[in-house]
């Protein structure tokens, strides 16, 4: 853990979301907004299509991070802003890249800057997190 | 449009509940974490967005018209099962952009006096 420099890129991680995961993040999480499940509810509300749940993309970072470093138990702060939806069509693999940078280094503490994309769309804003080392 | 009063009142939350394993295990496993004997970071919105959702209904906003801006988690101690935890819940700014209410709301989720996680929730009502 205490090899990270400044400007490190680290290894980038690719997640699968399918239309089964959403169902799954929905039950989990308690969020069943129809707009994430619902083809014909998320057209009627002027959506291309189901989109995934934002705090699902950014659980996904937030594993990402966990990953880094070592355990969920040492992700201090995560942030991110949702700018592009992530669109998940029927019977569709979407795969969402996430990778990161190293911004700053402490004895015990490393900030790092996050970018999660989706077919080349950045779809997190401002994404970091502080993790302990 | 929110009341302007509301912006800075701390609502208590009155209802403890106890996090399980189970809840902590069905939410790593949707995110693909194996490890469970914490919860993965973003788990403190299943307790903040319920409290969050309740006190902007109850104040007027249409719930149905709201996109998640952003999310930011400040985490003292990982939430862990077994943990009895509340939610107190202030509504720390609110605007009209566009036509679209910002409204930011903060959940500070205790087990006793113990602040666990703070977290922020950007929500944009669509006008």
């Amino acid at each position: 853990m205490s090899t990270f420099e400044v400007g490190q890129e680290l290894t980038p991680q690719t997640f699968i979301i399918s239309r089964a995961k959403l169902v799954d993040y929905a039950n989990a999480s308690g969020d069943q907004n129809p707009i994430h499940q619902n083809e014909e509810f998320a057209r009627a509300v002027g959506l291309e299509n189901v989109i995934a749940h934002g705090m699902y993309t950014m659980g996904l970072a937030g594993q990402y991070v966990s990953a880094i470093a070592g355990s969920s138990a040492r992700v201090k702060e995560l942030s991110a802003r949702f700018t592009k939806p992530v669109v998940v069509p029927a019977q569709t693999d979407v795969e969402l890249i996430v990778s990161a940078t190293v911004t700053e280094v402490n004895s015990d503490s490393a900030r790092l800057e996050i970018t999660a994309t989706c077919n080349g769309v950045k779809v997190l804003g401002m994404a970091k997190a502080l993790i302990s080392l | 449009m929110l009341n302007p009063d509301l912006v800075g009142r701390t609502v208590t939350g009155t209802t403890s509940t106890t996090v399980t394993q189970e809840s902590i295990e069905a939410f790593a496993r949707a995110l693909g974490e194996k490890n469970t004997e914490v919860a993965p970071p973003t788990f403190a919105i299943t307790i903040s967005l319920d409290q969050s959702q309740s006190l902007l209904q109850s104040s007027g906003l249409d719930w149905s018209r709201v996109v998640h801006g952003d999310q930011r988690f400040e985490i003292h101690r990982p939430i862990i099962a077994g943990d009895q935890v509340r939610c107190d819940t202030t509504i720390e700014s609110a605007r009209v952009v566009a036509g679209n209410e910002i409204v930011t709301v903060r959940g500070d989720i205790f087990a006793g006096n113990e602040c666990l996680v703070s977290t922020w929730s950007t929500l944009v009502f669509r006008g």
